[in-house]
């Protein structure tokens, strides 16, 4: 039975790297007694399987991966056995069946991803900062300096940036993740923080990400549809 | 919401932030108002190094069932997040409450090797405690110090209130239980040290004065508090069955060194090497009962959810149960996708078997400690190892598939001669040529023998401890021999061979045996940016130099002197267990090449025997 889990990096834990936080899973997994799945060998291991790390800072309500278990199991059982073993900042949201083979797992289906930025105190933009954040996205092209592996080269960040929004004293935006194109919210910030003549230091907000999506359109239409709302419940 | 004493911005901006945080699964959180005692446990190291010590997690343990105490750790920050708690006055702090050490009641040192003393002093800089203890106020936690490293506490003594001499889980209850009593009656600092020192093992270096002769050694070490104890005993747990384990271990979430489930089988050595501490100051070997542990390592694989488990002690395959408990882990582990790891097992059918089914062959090597060269040389160390085992077990294995050898020797041993150096050289060549006696289509490939040497220092409450250690230049030299001889072996092409920095040993050796002067140097080497000392990379030679010269301490009076057996040495208000007789008979045995049987072939009277238990009543009950 192949089953994503969707779970929650909250507060100290967000200082706990993608690797750390695979291996940490892998031990929550046994206690749990779930009945995991090992590969052959001497050293045998469980495949897990996580969409797009997480930067090391960056706090999550919607992260993912995928495991394979030995026989059928209640989805909500899953979840709450996990659930049961995890540390302060850690919690099991989800956990669904999702159909077998490569092209469904985890990792290559990330299309999108959605980001809240909480501004820390004091530490907002100056005035109206609210205002020009619509005006920012209304714009036709937001070119950028972007460091490559090469070079540094101009980009045009504009079509990747799927959504844009104040949400209360929050900026909330939907990017596009992934392998194909991905982008860091903290870059989009970057661009904002020049369009508003503002400087903006990475330690002025807390990055958010909530929730991460598949694209299930066809012929270059997208549509997104949230990795957990791929899977199904199993009673 | 946990706290932390860090902000985002330097969580951020120094390596592995996860070192600082805790919140680590089986750790503990207690309610700071409901306890009467806060302690915290140090092992003045890198968190990666700390997490690894078993010692730790059994006191965390043990002193967090009681309600009233509640045990956080602590460990050395590295260079990165000391330099910015000096800059922005942060003061240390336990990972747990993330609340700062100074308004802790103990803080407590494990002090596993030498070269972590000055680390120790950092530790107290950045918790803002005097580093001297007679400076320390009604303010400042207790600080104690345990360790093999206390069985010569001089070097270190002005930096502590109070020394633990033996296992941790003897006396605490007993020590914090004063310390209660002499809260609740609003009694000073000065006089919990004076209630403490009636408790067996506990060793207030401020009630004793040491004097010394003309010629620098001791002259009288006295006490100055008339009720404070002539000699300290060391306090051993002798009944290590029934007694307090980390059932539920805390589990980092960064790689530890040591980053698996560990299964202490027993503790203490049967086998008596004459150069090694832990041989003797561990004695007498209690073997903890087999179904206990196979329950231990069930419960704490379940709690844990490690993939790997490993045994630990000094010597496992003079565990009696060693096979049942191997087959055992065999049953369980596979299953449930945990690997074991073997501890260096003495190669034979056993463990050749074994190491099959857990292990690749392809990868893995064998290893083998004769620590010496030759066999006058073994005889010397009381290394029961010879090379007919050497050759048979590694010709067995070699058989078996192996083709990677180790090998571990120490270099600058009493009554060495070239002959003994040229000895390891020797002995990998017979290594290398009782693999290519087995035919070419029936081997895998070419072997390779990696020989390591390290140098020879000694111990307080060895046999050796009144030996002369070698200097640096010999040190180097003696390297360079087994160098040239290992090039002129006719396998030299499967052979490899390396050695263990000097400068290191040196001041090692120095800090072993030495005196309540010796803390000067530490003190002053801190002074001058040592830090971190084990760490090739941070070691800084010149700052101990430099300190030697600025104390006007001599090295070589601690280091190639020796001493004589009527030397009164700074260790010796420590009764170990090993009498000093017995210690000068095994000297003299050493010196006449001859070897002493171990524990379970005929006692010795080493004097552990008084303790009541362990080996020395095997098959008396």
């Amino acid at each position: 039975m192949k089953v994503r889990i969707k779970f929650a990096k909250e507060g100290m834990m967000k200082f706990i790297g993608h690797l750390d936080i695979m291996r940490y899973f892998q031990k929550a997994i046994r206690r749990a007694e779930l009945p995991i799945a090992y590969s052959e060998g001497f050293s045998p291991h469980m495949i897990l399987s996580f969409a797009a790390p997480l930067g090391v800072g960056i706090t999550s309500l919607g992260e993912y991966f995928d495991m394979e278990l030995t026989r059928e199991m209640p989805t909500e059982e899953i979840r709450r056995r996990l659930d049961q073993e995890m540390v302060e900042g850690m919690r099991v949201l989800s956990a669904r069946r999702v159909p077998d083979g490569k092209t469904s797992k985890a990792m290559s289906l990330v299309a999108a991803a959605d980001y809240r930025i909480l501004f820390r105190e004091g530490r907002q933009p100056s005035g109206g900062w609210k205002e020009k954040a619509a005006e920012f996205f209304a714009q036709e092209s937001i070119v950028i300096w972007r460091k490559t592996k090469r070079s540094e080269k101009e980009t045009d960040i504009r079509p990747w940036i799927y959504q844009m929004e104040v949400q209360g004293e929050d900026l909330w935006m939907q990017v596009s993740t992934g392998s194909v194109s991905n982008l860091k919210p903290e870059l989009v910030m970057d661009a904002f923080a020049a369009f508003l003549g503002e400087e903006l230091p990475a330690d002025a907000y807390q990055v958010q990400r909530e929730e991460v999506y598949a694209d299930i359109g066809e012929d270059g239409n997208r549509v997104l549809k949230s990795l957990e709302d791929l899977g199904e419940e199993v009673e | 919401m946990r706290k932390s004493a860090l902000s985002d911005e330097i969580l951020l901006s120094i390596e592995k932030p996860a070192r600082y945080i805790g919140n680590e699964v089986n750790s503990v959180m207690k309610d700071p108002e409901q306890v009467d005692i806060r302690f915290a446990m140090c092992f003045p190291d890198v968190y990666e190094i700390g997490m690894s010590h078993l010692g730790i997690q059994i006191l965390y343990h043990m002193f967090n069932e009681r309600p009233d105490v509640w045990c956080e750790r602590v460990y050395s920050p590295w260079p990165d997040l000391d330099a910015r708690m000096r800059k922005d006055n942060i003061p240390l702090f336990a990972l747990e409450s993330q609340d700062p050490i100074r308004a802790f009641d103990f803080l407590g040192i494990t002090i596993q090797f030498e070269m972590c003393y000055t680390n120790i002093l950092q530790v107290l800089e950045l918790s803002g405690i005097p580093l001297e203890a007679s400076e320390r106020t009604e303010e400042d936690p207790i600080v104690i110090g345990g360790g093999p490293c206390v069985y010569n506490p001089e070097p270190i003594a002005e930096f502590f209130d109070i020394f633990y001499i033996g296992e941790g889980e003897t006396v605490y209850d007993q020590l914090f239980d004063v310390y209660k009593k002499n809260k609740a009656e609003g009694k000073s600092r000065r006089e919990f040290l004076e209630a403490a020192c009636q408790i067996p093992g506990i060793y207030v270096p401020m009630f004793y004065d040491a004097e010394y002769q003309e010629d620098g050694t001791l002259h009288s070490f006295t006490r100055n508090y008339e009720k404070a104890p002539e000699v300290i005993e060391k306090q051993v747990l002798m009944d290590v069955t029934h007694a307090p384990y980390p059932k539920a271990p805390v589990v980092p979430f960064i790689k530890a060194t040591q980053d698996r489930v560990v299964l202490e089988i027993q503790r203490g050595c049967i086998r008596g090497c004459r150069f090694c501490q832990a041989g003797m100051i561990y004695r007498p070997t209690r073997e903890r009962d087999v179904e206990e542990l196979k329950k231990w390592a069930d419960t704490m694989l379940k709690t844990t959810g490690y993939e790997e488990i490993s045994l630990s002690s000094l010597s496992s395959s003079d565990y009696s149960k060693l096979p049942e408990l191997i087959n055992y882990l065999m049953e369980i582990c596979p299953e449930r996708g945990v690997n074991i790891s073997l501890p260096s097992l003495r190669i034979d059918a056993f463990s050749l078997d074994v190491m099959k089914k857990v292990q690749d062959i392809k990868k893995s090597s064998l290893t083998f400690a004769p620590e010496a060269g030759s066999q006058r040389m073994r005889n010397v160390i009381n290394k029961g190892l010879t090379e007919e085992d050497i050759l048979e077990g590694a010709g067995k294995a070699f058989e078996g598939g192996w083709n990677k050898v180790k090998l571990y020797f120490m270099l600058g041993l009493p009554t060495e001669t070239e002959e003994d150096i040229k000895g390891i050289a020797h002995l990998s060549e017979k290594i290398a040529e009782r693999y290519y006696e087995i035919p070419k289509d029936q081997r895998n490939g070419k072997c390779q023998i990696t020989a390591s040497s390290s140098f020879f220092i000694p111990k307080p409450f060895t046999p050796f401890q009144w030996a002369p250690m070698n200097r640096k230049e010999e040190f180097l030299e003696k390297a360079r021999i087994v160098k040239a001889e290992v090039r002129a072996m006719l396998n030299q092409k499967s052979i490899r061979y390396n050695y263990h920095e000097a400068d290191i040993s040196m001041l090692e050796g120095v800090l072993a045996r030495g005196d309540r002067r010796t803390a000067k140097v530490v003190l002053q080497a801190y002074r001058n940016g040592a830090l971190f000392d084990s760490w090739s990379e941070y070691f800084r030679p010149e700052a101990w130099e430099k300190a030697f010269e600025e104390t006007g301490i001599d090295p070589d009076f601690y280091t190639v002197r020796e001493r004589s057996v009527d030397e009164l040495l700074p260790w010796d208000f420590i009764n170990a267990g090993v009498s000093k007789k017995f210690l000068i008979r095994e000297w003299e045995q050493a010196k006449a090449e001859t070897v002493t049987p171990n524990c379970r072939q005929r006692c010795s009277g080493c004097g552990a025997k008084c303790y009541g238990g362990g080996v020395c009543f095997e098959g008396q009950d």
